[in-house]
C-alpha cells in the first residue's frame, strides 16, 4: 500500500511538484501518467526517500520508506535503469543487491531467469547492455526481494513490443496476487493497457485520477462515417445529440444505439468505438503546454 | 533475451513479514568490500597497489648496498607510492556511487545513508591494513631473497615502524575518502587532494608568516617523522592537529552533504 500526502517539492523558483496526493491500494496496477517534466521523477524519488520534500509525507505499507529497516524486502524499486556501474557484470550487480538485503544467492540467478537475461547476458558488463536490457536487468533487481510493492519509472522505455507485452503480463499478474505497482509514464496509451487506476500529474500537480474505467468511459461513443453530414443527419433522426471532436462526432449513448441509427439511415460507419472521455484529450493539452514551454525558452 | 512463456510474477510477501531485519553493519562492510574489487578498474587499483610494493622491492634488491638491504629498508620505501594510491581507493569508493549513478541503488536498498558510509570507511581501512601486511610480506620476501643473494638480509625492525606505517596508511585512506564525501565528484576530488597539499607546502615555504602554522597543517611534513622512528609527543600532537583539519573536518562535512545530497 502506497500513500502520498500533499507532497511537494520546490527547487528555488521552481515548483516541481505540487501538493501531490494519492493512495494506491493492495491488487491495483496505478498508473503515474504525466509528460515529461511533470514531477513524476521527483514524486517517486520523494516516496523512496532520496529526494527531501520541501512538505507533505509519503509512506508505504504504513511507513516512511526511511523507516522501513530492509526496503528491498517490501518494495521494489526501479527509477532509472541506467543508474547502475558500467563495469560490473549484470549478475554481479544483483549480486551486490542480494548480499546488501541478505538473499540467498540463488536467488539471482532465478530473477535473471524470470526477466530473459540468459547466462551469456548476465557475464557482460553493463555498459555493453542496450537500454532494452538494462530495463530488464532493473525489473530483475526490482523483483529481487519477492516484495510486495513495485514502484517503477518509465518501466517501458527502451523496451521491444514483445517485452512490453511481456512487461503488462508481469505486472498484472503480481498485482492479481495482492501486489501493490505503482508505474509512471509519459504514453497514455502504454499504461492503458494494465492499469486499473489512474494518476495524472502536469505542470506539478494531479490533474485528474481515478479508475481507468471511470475515467475512460465518461464520454460515450465516438463514431466516424464516409458521409459524415449523412451521420449526423442519421443521429438527429434518432434522437442522439452529437458533438464534433477532433476525430470523428461523440455520442452520448452506446455503441448499439449509435450502430442501429446509422444502419437504419444506411450510413457507411468508419470507425465506432467507445470514447475515452477526454483524457487523451486532457493529456494532449498537458502535453502541448509543456512543449510550448520549452520552446518558449 | 526474448522470453517467449507466460510471464509469472514472484511471490508477492505478505502484508507484514516476519524476520526482515535490516542489514548488519558488518553486512554491509563485506558489500563495500565486494564493490572495490567487483570492476575492472577497482581490481587493478588493487593489483596496482600490490605490484608497486613488489617492484620497489626488486629494485632495491638490484640497485641497493649490501648492506642496506634489510627488512626494516625494504618495508618503509614502500610505504610512500602507496600512500599515494590508497587515496585514489578511498575517493573512488565513495565518489563511483555518484559518477557512476548507483547511489540511486545502494541508498534505496539503505536508506538510512550514513549506514553505507561508516561501511565504507571501514571497508577503505581494511584495505589500508591489508596493503601495510602486503608491503610485511614482500618486505620479508625482499629479506630472503637478500640472504641468500649476498646482501644483509638482517630482519632487524623497530616495532614503532609498524605503528606508523599503519597510521600513515589509514590516515592516507581516510583523507582520500574524506574528500570523496565532500566533493562528490571523482576527478575534482582527485584533483584537488594530489593538489592541495602541494600548494599548501609551497606556499608554507615561500610565505614567512605560514611557516609556523605549516609544521602544525602541512601533512607533507607532519608525516614525515612516522618513516623514521618512533615519535615524541609534540609530533604526535602535529600530526594530530594535521589530521583534524585534512581528515576529521571533510569526512564531517562530508557525511553531512552526503545525508543531505538529493540522490538522482
Amino acid at each position: 500500500m502506497i500513500s502520498v500526502e500533499n507532497l511537494s517539492k520546490r527547487y528555488g523558483r521552481h515548483q516541481a511538484v505540487d501538493d501531490v496526493s494519492f493512495r494506491c491500494e493492495p491488487g491495483t496496477v496505478t498508473g503515474f501518467l504525466g509528460p515529461n517534466g511533470a514531477g513524476k521523477s521527483t514524486t517517486l524519488r520523494m516516496l523512496c526517500g532520496l529526494t527531501p520534500p520541501t512538505a507533505g509525507r509519503a509512506s508505504v505499507g504504513g511507513r516512511a520508506y526511511r523507516d522501513l529497516p530492509n526496503p528491498g524486502r517490501e518494495v521494489g524499486v526501479l527509477l532509472d535503469a541506467s543508474a547502475q556501474h558500467a563495469g560490473r557484470t549484470g549478475r554481479e550487480a544483483l549480486a551486490v543487491a542480494a548480499q546488501t538485503m541478505g538473499l540467498d544467492r540463488r536467488e539471482v540467478g532465478a530473477k535473471l531467469d524470470l526477466v530473459g537475461l540468459d547466462a551469456a547476458a548476465a557475464r557482460r558488463r553493463v555498459r555493453a547492455y542496450s537500454l532494452g536490457m538494462r530495463q530488464r536487468l532493473g525489473l530483475a533487481l526490482a523483483l529481487l526481494g519477492d516484495p510486495r510493492v513495485l514502484i517503477l519509472d518509465e518501466p517501458a522505455n527502451g523496451l521491444d513490443p514483445e517485452g512490453i507485452f511481456w512487461m503488462r503480463g508481469l505486472l498484472r499478474d503480481f498485482a492479481d496476487r495482492g501486489g501493490t505497482v505503482l508505474l509512471s509514464s509519459h504514453l497514455l496509451r502504454e499504461v492503458e493497457a494494465v492499469a486499473d487506476r489512474l494518476v495524472v500529474i502536469g505542470g506539478g500537480r494531479i490533474v485528474a485520477q481515478g479508475d481507468k474505467a471511470e475515467l475512460l468511459a465518461g464520454g460515450g461513443t465516438l463514431v466516424r462515417a464516409r458521409d459524415t453530414g449523412a451521420l449526423r443527419r442519421a443521429l438527429d433522426a434518432a434522437g442522439l445529440g452529437a458533438r464534433e471532436a477532433t476525430d470523428g462526432l461523440v455520442v452520448r449513448a452506446d455503441s448499439e444505439a449509435v450502430g442501429q441509427a446509422a444502419a437504419d439511415a444506411g450510413v457507411v460507419l468508419t470507425e465506432l468505438r467507445p470514447d475515452d472521455g477526454g483524457l487523451e484529450q486532457l493529456f494532449l493539452s498537458l502535453t502541448a503546454a509543456e512543449s510550448s514551454k520549452e520552446a518558449g525558452k | 533475451m526474448t522470453t517467449t512463456t507466460a510471464p509469472t510474477a514472484p511471490a508477492v510477501a505478505p502484508e507484514h513479514r516476519p524476520g526482515v531485519r535490516r542489514p548488519s553493519l558488518l553486512r554491509l562492510t563485506a558489500v563495500e568490500l565486494r564493490k572495490l574489487s567487483d570492476t575492472r578498474a577497482g581490481l587493478w587499483l588493487l593489483i596496482t597497489i600490490g605490484l608497486v610494493t613488489a617492484v620497489i622491492v626488486t629494485l632495491q634488491l638490484i640497485y641497493a648496498d649490501a648492506a642496506d638491504q634489510t627488512f626494516a629498508s625494504f618495508f618503509v620505501p614502500s610505504l610512500l607510492p602507496v600512500g599515494v594510491l590508497l587515496p585514489v581507493l578511498g575517493i573512488l569508493s565513495i565518489t563511483a556511487e555518484w559518477s557512476q549513478r548507483t547511489a540511486l541503488v545502494t541508498y534505496a536498498l539503505v536508506p538510512r545513508r550514513e549506514r553505507v558510509v561508516v561501511a565504507k570507511l571501514v571497508a577503505v581501512v581494511l584495505a589500508a591494513l591489508a596493503s601495510v601486511l602486503a608491503s610485511l610480506t614482500v618486505a620479508a620476501a625482499g629479506t630472503l631473497i637478500a640472504g641468500a643473494t649476498g646482501g644483509a638480509g638482517r630482519w632487524e625492525f623497530d616495532e614503532a615502524l609498524l605503528l606508523n606505517a599503519v597510521v600513515f596508511q589509514v590516515a592516507n585512506v581516510l583523507m582520500g575518502a574524506g574528500f570523496g564525501l565532500l566533493l562528490l565528484n571523482t576527478p575534482l576530488a582527485i584533483v584537488t587532494y594530489l593538489l592541495l597539499p602541494t600548494v599548501w607546502s609551497v606556499v608554507g615555504e615561500l610565505v614567512p608568516a605560514l611557516r609556523g602554522p605549516a609544521g602544525w597543517l602541512d601533512t607533507g611534513r607532519t608525516m614525515e617523522p612516522l618513516f623514521s622512528s618512533s615519535l615524541a609527543g609534540e609530533q604526535w600532537a602535529r600530526l594530530g592537529v594535521s589530521l583534524l583539519v585534512w581528515l576529521a573536518v571533510p569526512v564531517a562535512a562530508g557525511l553531512v552533504r552526503t545525508l543531505r545530497r538529493e540522490v538522482a
